[in-house]
């Protein structure tokens, strides 16, 4: 074999092997570690796939990344839990629209010793201040997600002195600068660890501190596993804390070569009677995690 | 094409404009780093002499295991460590996960190997006589040792140039016994695993150039040092 045929040879492996694997449109989702660890998907999907014949491939990031994944047309349908930007997402042109599907709530939980003294409190805002003023070890997700844009609002409204830090980067030669709010302490009480949820847990886990959470990936955690975590929830119930779920398919119009049908068939099937009434039947250690949102609208 | 303009603009900006975050996680990167090359030096030399000079049982299942390990995947050697440092672990009580000691626990395990194989390789490639002279001048054996130590310095340089090398641009470690805490245990490349889940590129592949750079400025001491150990 000459050489130019090996390596055309070797391209066509290199390049052909996907396609083996495949057989059929994958659709791709990317979606959040939250939605991903709480255990959720493995029952919405294989339904889905049952249904409809159409397998889905799950990338689960933060929802910053999520979004990106989407500004960039990496996958085509978008799960996430950061209202605002998703609306933001779909006004620029990028999602074709959004479908709100499901929401669960935030929690804030500690340690049983519970230095702040936050147990029971029903104020998330006031609980963040006790927080910061005992300089209790707080473990931040840090990671740009939907939990962590949550997370700064509360912080914002728990009137601590925050201290922000800006990096300053160039985007298409421009300059652009990123900020990052945190309540001071930095790398001392205040551990800003930049991972998804399940890490964040067992971080706080490990240095026994507080950390907020959304209920789903909590419960998992908590009662999924043979080793649970000892962490309890200290202040839920907060209208604040209320966390809303949209699926959004990329817009075909912008991204040609996304499986739009596909991805219009998934989100459509999430708010059909069938997809809500799974959801409201999921169970975490017998507790429901989820509620649907599009259920009795759809008549 | 813009992108990498862009990254390369940024790079440059933050190195310019004193970029206390940035600073800060070079700072823990080439802190932990330096220390754990250190020490896994500090062991694996006089191991390297220890195995070629002494003749024990199992030598050479102690090479090929040597060998071997300088295969360990970091995760592998990541959750190993986790499991002694958790709360629920075996030295649980000394609070060590999560902190700059844990991370230099487990890449001296990593490189270890690394820099006692590569010595290995340095020393036995010295020719036997000049040992043998200095054995037969009345040297002591640890005199005889420093005379090959000698003689091989420039590739026993390299195998520490490797060793740092390997730890630098290690991720597994410093993200599962560090735990990327800002300010504390966030590194180079734990920070770059970062801004790409965060969908920031742009800021990830700046702290790439950096890493480069700095790594080449590393080098280009350590190649310093080899040239005069060379004269």
């Amino acid at each position: 074999m000459s050489m130019r045929r090996y390596i055309a040879f070797s391209l066509f492996l290199v390049f052909a092997s996907p396609a083996w694997a495949a057989g059929g449109v994958v659709l791709k989702m990317a979606t959040t570690t939250s939605t991903e660890n709480s255990g959720l998907l493995d029952v919405l999907i294989p339904a889905f796939t049952e249904e409809t014949g159409i397998r889905v491939k799950v990338f689960a990031k933060g929802t910053g990344a999520a979004l990106r994944d989407g500004m960039d047309g990496n996958v085509d349908v978008v799960f996430v839990h950061a209202r605002k930007r998703e609306e933001r997402f779909v006004a620029e042109g990028y999602g074709a629209y959004r479908l709100g599907v499901m929401h669960n709530d935030f929690v804030i939980l500690g340690p049983g010793r519970d230095p702040a003294g936050i147990k029971g409190m029903s104020q998330a805002a006031l609980a963040f201040r006790k927080i910061a003023e005992t300089r209790s070890h707080f473990v931040s997700r840090g990671d740009d997600s939907g939990t962590h844009t949550k997370e700064q609002a509360l912080w914002r409204a728990s009137g601590v002195h925050l201290s922000r830090k800006t990096t300053e980067i160039f985007r298409k030669g421009k300059k652009r600068t990123l900020t990052f709010l945190y309540p001071g302490g930095l790398g001392r009480w205040y551990l800003s660890i930049g991972q998804g949820m399940g890490k964040v847990l067992t971080f706080a886990e490990e240095k026994q501190a507080y950390t907020f959470s959304d209920r789903g990936t909590y419960l998992k955690f908590r009662y999924g596993r043979r080793q649970g975590l000892d962490l309890g929830i200290l202040c839920q119930g907060d209208p604040v804390l209320y966390n809303p779920y949209g699926i959004i398919p990329l817009n075909p119009k912008r991204f040609p070569h996304v499986a739009f049908r596909q991805a219009d068939r998934l989100a459509r099937w999430l708010v059909s009677p069938h997809a809500q009434r799974l959801i409201a039947g999921y169970r975490i250690a017998g507790r429901q995690a989820f509620f649907p949102d599009a259920l009795g609208n759809e008549r | 094409m813009s992108f990498l303009a862009d990254s390369l603009l940024s790079a440059v900006h933050l190195l310019w404009s004193l970029d206390p975050d940035l600073y800060t996680v070079i700072f823990v990167s080439l802190k932990v780093s330096l220390t754990s090359t250190l020490l896994a030096s500090l062991l694996g030399i006089p191991a390297a002499f220890f195995v070629v000079f002494k003749e024990f049982r199992g030598k050479r299942a102690a090479m090929t295991i040597l060998n071997t390990l300088m295969a360990l995947p970091t995760v592998v050697i990541g959750l190993l460590v986790y499991a002694f440092l958790s709360r629920r672990g075996l030295l649980g009580s000394l609070n060590l996960l999560y902190t700059q000691t844990a991370m230099v626990i487990g890449q001296v395990i990593l490189i270890f190997p690394i820099a006692t194989s590569l010595t290995i390789a340095a020393i036995a490639r010295v020719d036997r006589r000049y040992r043998m002279t200095a054995l037969t001048l009345g040297a002591t054996p640890v005199q005889a040792a420093v005379v090959v130590f000698r003689e091989a310095r420039f590739a026993v340089v390299a195998a520490v140039i490797a060793a740092f090398g390997r730890v630098i641009s290690e991720v597994g470690i410093s993200m599962m016994l560090g735990g990327n805490a800002k300010g504390y245990t966030r590194t180079m490349t734990t920070a770059m695993a970062l801004e790409y889940d965060k969908g920031e590129f742009v800021l990830g592949v700046a702290l790439g150039l950096v890493l480069l750079f700095l790594s080449f400025s590393v080098n280009v001491f350590f190649h310093y040092l080899q040239g005069r150990s060379r004269a």
